[in-house]
């Protein structure tokens, strides 16, 4: 039984990339039949691909569960709007200066949380999180405006955009990249594009020396220590790439529509970002963005229903039976979608622990079985997981 | 002067005198054996020398530097590996991943981002894994993942991850610990064979047959003393190590 975990080549991930590449771009064309076809949700699913790829930097190579990343959702998306405050409405100093304050953020909190492992670390880095969550409530309202939220304000210095002559503006602000307005299409694509340099850069990480050290971390860490390897220093490097990769994500989320709350740094974000990871498959590479987008699909269109809608649904039913299927329906969808959720992160953790790659990687043994009348070369291709795929 | 110097090493444990004035004086290039019986202080003796344990009171000098206080994997730079009782391997990676990791620890140091540089792509690197793996003849197996091998070939695996950093000393704690006959033998071969690479080996063992297969010297431990040391043949007739081994611990 031979595993297919050095079964990539530098060809195989070319065409991947292409096809991703592809594959991201029409994505306003072959989404629009299941309804994703409109550019709020498909800059969703690129922003939240991009920090579920980070998250997996951390997560999927080194082993180690994070649950407080949202707080460089956050630490991104401030900045970003700071740097809109400040600069301008230009969205690449943004996006710039909050990949570096978010590392910087990460560096100082990965250094104290990596002092420990397992469910210790967790609950740091929760620990942390939820500080810095309250913190943006409270001491620190005059840099996160508090409940408010943070947003860009027509009197601000906004010194780039000043000094060519953009200043004052009617309306709402809204960020651009060199003149071009950063909303709807525009938007999506801006997200797109970097989403597609995120996953380069992730690919070149997990086919890296320094990626095959994270994922020796999750192996056998005293191993390295005997081969000496230091693991501290790559676990701490992984987390900060990670981190940058949120504030990257947060500031996104400003570009698109620029105004930051503290809400983003809550736990529950924290979580969703480890939902879509684990649902997608932690250490793959793929894996986390298909996540990403499945979750924040659904959240969509489970959130939309209402009593009136279901009520429409079973319409069909008679009205006893139309009553009772509303009242238990309505638990699953709108504000409590959270429940479908959790009953779908319940079924993939049980029946399908390696996520949906693991699926995909089921079905397609299933039919090499069939097209090859029972060949014995795929029966361990579900079994052996292949962390490198 | 040997390339490793163990002076008057005391260790306690609580009431346990785990090692007790214990002094080695190990020859560059030669095979050690260190033999006692059960709790003697053979692994806590190891230990102190590859930084897991801290000794109270003694010193135990490398090629003129001090061991004591410095991380594993300093030690590890500083040429000696280990070979676990039970093979510590990358269990979820494959066997050249399992090789090219400690050639890359040895080539780019305790740490290193290179994060833009393809693994498949260094050739340098993978060839000399592969070399490795042909010499303890794992090369056909070089995609496996290594948690699916038997127990002889993880010993394999794990001696080669340890040679491939050409150490000047190699510690084999227990290396054929758990282990079948026929296994046992083909280790002892493995090990006489890279035993002509002229790599200066500490021996723990219980096995006799190991021990005077491939011991040049021998140490004898019992309850945390050197009892006895000298050529192999002086060993087996000494009638204290008799006594420690056939006595028991004697109360």
């Amino acid at each position: 039984m031979t595993s297919t975990v050095t079964a990539t080549s530098p060809a195989r991930d070319a065409l991947m990339m292409v096809i991703f590449i592809a594959a991201v771009l029409t994505m306003p064309i072959w989404l629009t039949p299941i309804g994703a076809g409109y550019p709020d949700l498909l800059q969703k699913f690129a922003i939240y691909g991009i920090f579920a790829v980070g998250f997996n930097i951390l997560f999927g190579l080194t082993g180690y569960l994070s649950f407080g990343h949202a707080a460089f959702l956050g630490v991104g998306s401030y900045t970003a709007v700071w740097a809109f405050k400040l600069l301008g409405m230009n969205a690449i100093p943004a996006v710039a200066l909050s990949i570096v304050f978010s590392g910087v953020f990460a560096a100082a909190i990965g250094y104290v949380s990596l002092r420990r492992a397992g469910i210790y670390f967790s609950i740091l880095t929760l620990a942390f999180a939820q500080m810095s969550y309250n913190l943006a409530y409270s001491v620190l309202t005059p840099i996160t405006n508090g409940e408010t939220g943070l947003r860009v304000l027509n009197s601000d210095p906004r010194i780039f955009d000043r000094m060519f002559g953009g200043g004052e503006t009617q309306g709402v602000l809204l960020a651009n990249f060199f003149g071009i307005e950063l909303t709807g299409y525009a938007g999506f694509y801006f997200c797109a594009a970097i989403l597609i340099i995120a996953f380069y850069v992730s690919l070149r990480i997990f086919r890296s020396p320094f990626g095959m050290m994270l994922r020796a971390v999750k192996s056998n860490q005293n191993r390295m220590n005997y081969t000496g390897l230091n693991p501290r220093p790559y676990t701490l490097a992984a987390f900060v790439i990670s981190g940058m990769y949120a504030g990257l994500a947060g500031a996104l989320l400003c570009v698109t529509d620029p105004l930051a709350g503290a809400e983003r740094m809550q736990w529950t974000a924290s979580g969703e970002v480890v939902l879509m990871t684990i649902l997608g498959g932690a250490g793959t590479l793929l894996g986390p963005i298909l996540g990403a987008a499945l979750i924040k699909y659904f959240e969509n269109i489970f959130s939309a229903f209402n009593d009136t809608t279901l009520a429409q649904f079973y319409s069909f039913l008679p009205e006893g039976a139309q009553h009772f299927m509303v009242e238990l329906s309505s638990l699953f969808v709108g504000e409590g979608w959270h429940l479908t959720l959790g009953v779908l992160f319940m079924l993939i953790v049980i029946f399908l622990p390696g996520g949906i790659m693991e699926g995909i990687r089921r079905l397609a043994a299933l039919f090499n079985r069939r097209g090859t009348g029972g060949g014995a070369a795929a029966n361990d291709a579900g079994t052996v997981p292949a962390p490198a795929e | 002067m040997g390339i490793l110097q163990v002076n008057d090493v005391n260790k306690r444990f609580g009431g346990l005198q785990a090692l007790n004035n214990v002094t080695l004086d190990i020859e560059e290039g030669s095979v050690h054996a260190i033999i006692g019986p059960n709790g003697a202080g053979k692994s806590t003796l190891l230990n102190c020398f590859v930084g897991r344990l801290v000794p109270d009171t003694g010193t135990v000098m490398f090629n003129g530097k001090s061991l004591l206080g410095i991380k594993p994997y300093e030690i590890n730079q500083a040429g000696v590996s280990r070979v676990f009782q039970t093979p510590e391997i990358f269990e979820e990676m494959t066997l050249l991943e399992n090789i090219m990791i400690p050639e890359l620890a040895h080539r780019d140091g305790a740490f290193r981002i290179n994060g833009w540089s393809s693994v498949g792509g260094d050739k340098e690197v993978r060839d000399k894994a592969l070399a490795m793996l042909e010499e303890v003849e794992l090369a056909d197996k070089k995609d496996m993942v290594a948690g699916s091998l038997s127990r002889g070939d993880k010993r394999r695996l794990e001696l080669a991850m340890c040679l491939i950093q050409e150490p000047k000393l190699l510690l084999l704690d227990e290396p054929t610990a758990g282990m079948s006959r026929a296994d046992t033998n083909n280790t002892i071969d493995l090990l006489k064979k890279i035993g002509e690479r002229g790599i200066t080996k500490i021996v723990i063992e219980h096995d006799m047959h190991v021990v005077f297969s491939l011991a040049d010297k021998i140490s004898v431990l019992a309850q945390g003393t050197v009892i006895a040391e000298g050529l192999p043949n002086e060993i087996k007739g000494d009638p204290r190590v008799q006594e420690a081994y056939l006595g028991g611990a004697h109360l």
